[in-house]
């Protein structure tokens, strides 16, 4: 008796397609694709403020309109869903064991969107917004 | 006595024949089942009243043994855990993905055999005893921080999940990093930097990208996804200490 | 086969990804605001350099800036590869530059500040 194992083939480039479990860990993952492009945003504008008053007011004209606003809108979302996906799983990278128990992960998840609403609105209020 | 429901189920098989086929092909079948029934009854029920020649892997049909992992209409499931009410219209069962098809449902699991010895899945006792000493004491608490890996039936659906194991087949994988996991975990074990050799490296646990198909596939609610992210933050705080500390220590 | 290198990228992944999590989106909303035309106070020349100038404030700016140059390019490589591009050492030097000169050019501004 002869073996002659047969290898199916997986589509590199397509294999996220074949099911929906993978296209939401790909949707996870390409945020880092605008979470980039707001980093790189940041690392200009840092560089445009040390360039002087002219240098920041012509970042913030360009920084103004219709595509902008897209742009930036297109990165709050996808920090956003970065966000809860990243506070979800948390739980599972760090259990915390308390004696024969382990913390359920709610409350960790809780406590990261506690601190998630703090955060932002320490910012906000910083910022002059609230 | 009650009358058992019968349904008639159409599947659509994968069959290869090494000896005869170049590749693959479907073969449909219309067998007569109870409700009740999982795949595993329908396969049965193929093989001994209509084709002798279907081969499939099965032994416990009680989801314990881990032999009869199968893809059912593109999921990796226990074809004993897989009831045919769960199921509408014709049902697609193809050997487990990303491990090689021997003949129609059997899948050459070789390489994940492989990768389980690999990660020494025993215990290597911290310090030797002799039966006269006694036994190795462990508080209920010890146990909790390996007990739900240790749950691992050995039954591939995990691979067949993971699309890092499909794109990289070098990958040790979710099942076995989870075993040598539970291992280190174990207080009574001292082989953990053994094990690390294995399993810190770039085809053990920095292959994952925490995909987390294996544990929504797990039939035992191991968790793999779960211990490699752990695995992860242990090898991240040992790479610190080594490359950081004088003398790298541990 | 040789203990990994990964670590220190996946740290910084790690630790990018928290704080990102936890301040991009209203890093995004404040920019959001300017767009439109509602600037926060924060975002005008006079405030904003007034916090960059305060070692509080670089710290901040160098650090949110840094970790999140870092999480996205280690993220962006795994993608790469989930996506079929799988010249892994090519990508990951492509991004891990990137994002240094990012975090040296971010470094040098701020010390004009």
């Amino acid at each position: 008796m002869s073996r002659k194992p047969f290898v199916r083939e997986v589509s590199k480039t397509g294999w996220y397609l074949k099911h929906p479990r993978y296209m939401r860990y790909m949707s996870r993952e390409v945020t880092c694709i605008p979470i980039g492009a707001f980093a790189l945003l940041l690392v200009c504008a840092v560089e445009r403020l040390a360039q002087g008053q002219q240098a920041w007011d012509s970042f913030v004209a360009a920084l103004t309109g219709p595509w902008s606003f897209l742009g930036m809108a297109v990165i709050l979302a996808f920090s956003t869903y970065n966000a809860t996906n990243w506070f979800n799983v948390t739980p599972k990278a760090m259990p915390v064991q308390t004696g024969e128990d382990f913390l359920d992960g709610k409350y960790i998840v809780g406590a990261h969107y506690a601190v998630w609403a703090i955060a932002t609105l320490v910012v906000l209020f910083f910022a002059g917004v609230l | 006595m009650t009358q058992l429901k019968k349904r008639m189920v159409q599947l659509e098989v994968l069959r290869y024949d090494p000896e005869k086929d170049k590749e693959p092909r479907f073969q449909k079948y219309t067998v007569e089942c109870n409700e009740e029934w999982v795949v595993l009854d329908a396969l049965t029920a193929v093989k001994e009243t209509i084709d002798p020649t279907l081969n499939f892997r099965w032994s416990c049909h009680m989801a314990v043994c881990g032999s009869c992992g199968m893809m059912v209409n593109g999921e990796p499931k226990l074809s004993c855990h897989a009831f045919l009410r769960s199921y509408e219209g014709v049902i697609r069962v193809e050997p487990l993905a990303n491990f090689p098809i021997e003949r129609d449902l059997v899948t050459v699991a070789d390489d994940f055999i492989d990768k389980l010895k690999r990660v020494k899945p025993y215990l290597i006792p911290k310090e030797k005893k002799s039966i006269a000493e006694g036994e190795y004491k462990q508080t209920p608490a010890q146990l909790m921080k390996y007990r739900q890996f240790s749950m691992c039936i050995n039954c591939m659906l995990c691979y067949a999940a993971c699309p890092e194991y499909g794109l990289q087949p070098k990958f040790i994988g979710p099942a076995a990093i989870t075993l040598a996991h539970r291992y280190n975990q174990d207080s009574r074990d001292g082989g953990r930097d053994e094990r690390q050799e294995v399993i810190a490296t770039n085809e053990g646990v920095w292959e994952c990208s925490f995909v987390g198909a294996c544990s929504e596939v797990c039939p035992k609610a191991v968790d793999p996804a779960s211990a490699l992210q752990q695995v992860k933050v242990a090898s991240t705080i040992d790479w610190f200490k080594e490359h950081l500390l004088p003398g790298g220590a541990k | 086969m040789a203990k990994s290198n990964k670590p220190i990228f996946w740290s910084l992944f790690a630790a990018g990804g928290t704080l990102a999590a936890f301040l991009a989106p209203v890093l995004a909303l404040l920019f959001l605001m300017l767009s439109l035309g509602h600037a926060p106070d924060l975002l005008s020349y006079a405030k904003l350099h007034a916090f960059a100038a305060h070692w509080f404030g670089k710290l901040f700016l160098i650090g949110v800036i840094t970790l999140f140059l870092w999480h996205a390019a280690h993220r962006l490589r795994v993608t790469c590869f989930d996506f079929g591009l799988r010249k892994d050492s090519v990508v990951a030097i492509v991004v891990y530059l990137v994002a240094g000169i990012g975090t040296i050019v971010t470094a040098l501004s701020l010390l004009r500040i």
